[in-house]
């Protein structure tokens, strides 16, 4: 109710005087502990050390099945109230206050903050169950389940956040947590490197954040999202602020989802272990950029330029993805560059304004699920190939391993879109509403439509790739690392049941929230809209669409089930060869800001030696010199001395008589 | 004779002394020389205190006789004790302080 008040509210209000009355539900007040628990439970196996090796990991299971046991409560809570009574601000402290500048530390627990809450959780807790079993053999397991959980708790802040500011400790926290955990095995040095890089790459992005934020400040004196949305929507504020801010947040989510032109960083997270890419690298922080857009859609939709840039980032984001996608072997980062594609579509569905909104954050619940499982699957391959990840040396895994083969056989089909399964329900719906023209612009719909129905059909080549090369045609194996041969086997239950779990969510969650009415649900959060027509009837667009994917599955069956793959790969077409390298991003990352930012470095190295040293080291030397001069009058001898005390005095005298005459 | 003379011959004595301490090696010699100039400004403040009438100068010149008997004393004994140490009284051998 307070949020329909805040709407009709002067667009700037001043910031000590708080937008938002006090929470009505006090229910709401429990979404504290979504964030407490996972952050005690990362501090006692961070604090207590070794002492926590034997239990640890167990520890970190029920810090993320309790946060998640709150957030199904808070659920139903929320479901408990009328539609137009779900956002509820929950205030905690004051925070800052220094002047005009007053920020409170608050909540917002809505039925957006508590779809990705649900989705954390969920999926969080069953890859830390996964974790369990697939870090068995790791000395430092306690250390990797306090790194995830305070990965969780830092992520419910990021989505459970009233403010730019409390948003941002959250975006830092998955930020350091993605640091620390795709470095988890840093004493291997390419590792360590691609930590850095993904952390280098998301401070590009947080610039921008900052900047944003800094804007907000300026423009509507205050950075809590009541304020900042009912002031965009107020057409107070100039076209060009709302832009630059618009296309600051826009850098940021770049950084942080991995979108053109800051994906570079993905590929190489994935050197972290598998669990890890699962949960933060595809289902969940790598979702945080369609998030905030999503969180500021009032400032996008007043904002049109931005928005278009947004769509087009990611569409470009879209087809980069799923070209790399085509052409890498490694099974993991033929996964990244899917995940960066996926995320390539919501930003776009992000960029269609409030009609896209919805259907972005229900692709990204059902991606979190069957991406989710893929990766998980993918662990599960390495854990029973000795590591391998080349999908060169895999195939015919089907026959050993039939958990994972149909565990991730649902995903396959998931992201693929055919019906019934989750992926037809949320992807069709983008691409339909990528087809619907904006502001009466047919163009648009023409060239964002294509561009996802192409997509999609390359995303069904390359998932059809990465699943028969992997679990069908004949075996390629290799020897495993002491020589012997492979014996691939299923993994344990612990690992097989979350990818059950999964499997479960990506064949029937889109039927399931569909039909429930998930659209609806956001409605509070993300606005209402009218249904549009796309330029195409949806019948015929669903048609292309699954053409599309049956040509690209019948393209990969062709090549990679029926034919023999090589093991070692093809020189390929120039194509192939420009995505096995991420499409030359690495190089031209380099030429242009790396190598430059080298030289500038080295010359300001040279510069601080060269004049700042040099002139200190100058002074020195010169005062050496003088003395050495100088030195030279004190020959020992005294009879030179009274030599020159003679001269002097005669001078001396000279010179009085001198100037006295 | 005017009191003239006197200034002219102290400043004689004064010279002779002075290049005496800067030309001759042997200790005992430039000691000599030292004397010699000392002796050659008692002689000016004496005349000096002749030309002006008062008693200032002679006063002073009993002060620079004590003081020299006194500088005498130490001298000779510093001397006595490099020659017996370094069978040499020259003046420019004694330059140990220097590095």
């Amino acid at each position: 109710m307070h949020t329909l008040i805040s709407l009709t509210a002067p667009a700037v209000m001043p910031a000590v005087d708080p937008v938002v009355a006090a929470p009505e539900w006090a229910g709401a007040q429990a979404a504290v502990w979504l964030v407490a628990l996972p952050l005690l439970s990362a501090a006692v196996l961070l604090l207590l050390g070794r002492r926590a090796d034997r239990w640890g990991h167990w520890l970190g299971v029920l810090a993320s099945a309790g946060a998640f046991v709150v957030g199904v409560v808070l659920l139903l809570g929320v479901l408990g109230q009328p539609a137009g009574q779900r956002v509820h601000d929950v205030h905690l402290a004051t925070w800052l206050d220094a002047g005009a500048l007053s920020i409170d530390a608050g909540l917002r627990v809505d039925p957006l903050s508590l779809t990705f809450v649900l989705l954390v959780t969920f999926v969080g807790t069953l890859i830390h169950v996964y974790s369990v079993a697939y870090m068995e053999h790791d000395a430092a397991r306690r250390r990797f389940f306090a790194y995830l959980n305070l990965f969780v708790a830092a992520m419910l802040l990021l989505v459970l956040a009233d403010s730019y500011v409390l948003l941002f400790v959250g975006w830092e926290g998955v930020g350091l947590a993605s640091y620390l955990l795709i470095g988890f095995w840093n004493h291997h040095t390419p590792y360590a490197v691609a930590a850095k890089k993904a952390f280098v790459a998301n401070r590009v992005g947080d610039v921008g954040l900052l900047v944003a934020m800094g804007l907000l400040f300026a423009t509507f004196g205050s950075l809590d999202f009541a304020t900042v949305e009912a002031g965009a929507a107020s057409g107070d504020v100039s076209q060009g602020t709302l832009t630059a801010i618009g296309l600051m947040l826009l850098l940021a989510a770049c950084g942080k989802s991995a979108q053109f032109p800051l994906q570079s960083w993905l590929g190489d997270a994935m050197a972290g272990p598998t669990p890890v890419s699962a949960l933060i690298h595809a289902a969940t922080m790598v979702t945080a950029g369609v998030y905030l857009i999503i969180r500021s859609g009032a400032v996008f939709t007043a904002a049109p330029t931005a928005q278009l840039v947004v769509a087009i980032v990611g569409a470009i984001t879209l087809l980069f993805g799923a070209i790399v996608g085509c052409a890498k072997d490694d099974i993991k980062k033929a996964l990244a560059a899917s995940t960066m594609s996926q995320i390539g579509y919501m930003v776009l569905a992000a960029g269609l304004g409030p009609i896209g909104y919805a259907f972005a954050i229900f692709h990204l619940v059902t991606h979190g699920f069957f991406k989710a499982g893929m990766f998980l699957g993918a662990g599960s391959v390495m854990h029973g190939m000795d590591d391998q990840v080349d999908m060169r040396r895999f195939g015919g895994l089907g026959r050993y391993m039939k958990i994972t083969y149909f565990t991730f056989m649902a995903g396959w089909l998931a992201i693929l879109g055919i019906p019934p399964f989750a992926g037809f329900f949320s992807k069709d719906k983008i691409i339909e509403a990528a087809f619907v023209p904006v502001d009466g612009q047919p163009w648009r719909a023409w060239v964002f439509g294509g561009v996802a129905l192409i997509g999609a059909g390359i995303t069904a080549f390359y998932m059809s790739r990465l699943f028969f090369m992997t679990f069908e045609g004949q075996k390629r194996w290799s020897k495993t690392k002491d020589g012997g041969e492979q014996h691939p086997h299923e993994s344990p239950a612990l690992m097989t049941w979350p990818m059950i779990v999964l499997a479960a969510g990506s064949v029937g969650l889109g039927l399931i929230l569909s039909r429930v009415g998930f659209v609806e649900w956001l409605e509070p959060s993300v606005g209402h809209t009218e249904h549009h027509e796309p330029v195409l009837a949806v019948p015929i667009l669903i048609a292309l669409t699954l053409i599309a994917v049956a040509l690209g599955l019948v393209l990969a069956w062709r090549r990679y089930a029926v034919s023999t793959v090589p093991v070692t790969p093809p020189l390929g077409t120039a194509l192939t060869r420009a995505a096995r390298v991420d499409l030359y991003q690495d190089t031209v990352n380099d030429a242009l800001l790396v190598a430059p930012g080298q030289y500038l470095t080295r010359s300001l190295v040279y510069g601080d030696k060269a004049v700042v040293d040099g002139a200190v080291t100058g002074i020195g030397r010169a005062t050496v010199a003088v003395g050495d001069l100088v030195r030279r009058a004190q020959n020992g001898f005294a009879r030179s001395y009274a030599a020159v005390m003679v001269v002097g005095v005669v001078v001396l005298a000279i010179v009085v008589l001198a100037v006295r005459g | 004779m005017s009191l003239t003379h006197y200034l002219v011959l102290a400043a004689i004595l004064f010279a002779i002394g002075a290049t005496t301490v800067l030309l001759r090696r042997n200790a005992i010699i430039v000691f000599m020389g030292v004397e010699l100039m000392l002796n050659s400004t008692n002689l000016l403040l004496v005349t000096f205190s002749r030309m002006h009438g008062n008693l200032s100068g002679q006063v002073l010149a009993f002060f620079v006789m004590v003081v020299a008997a006194a500088e005498v004393v130490v001298g000779l004994a510093i001397i006595v004790t490099i020659f017996r140490t370094r069978r040499s009284a020259s003046v420019d051998d004694v330059n140990l302080l220097k590095s």
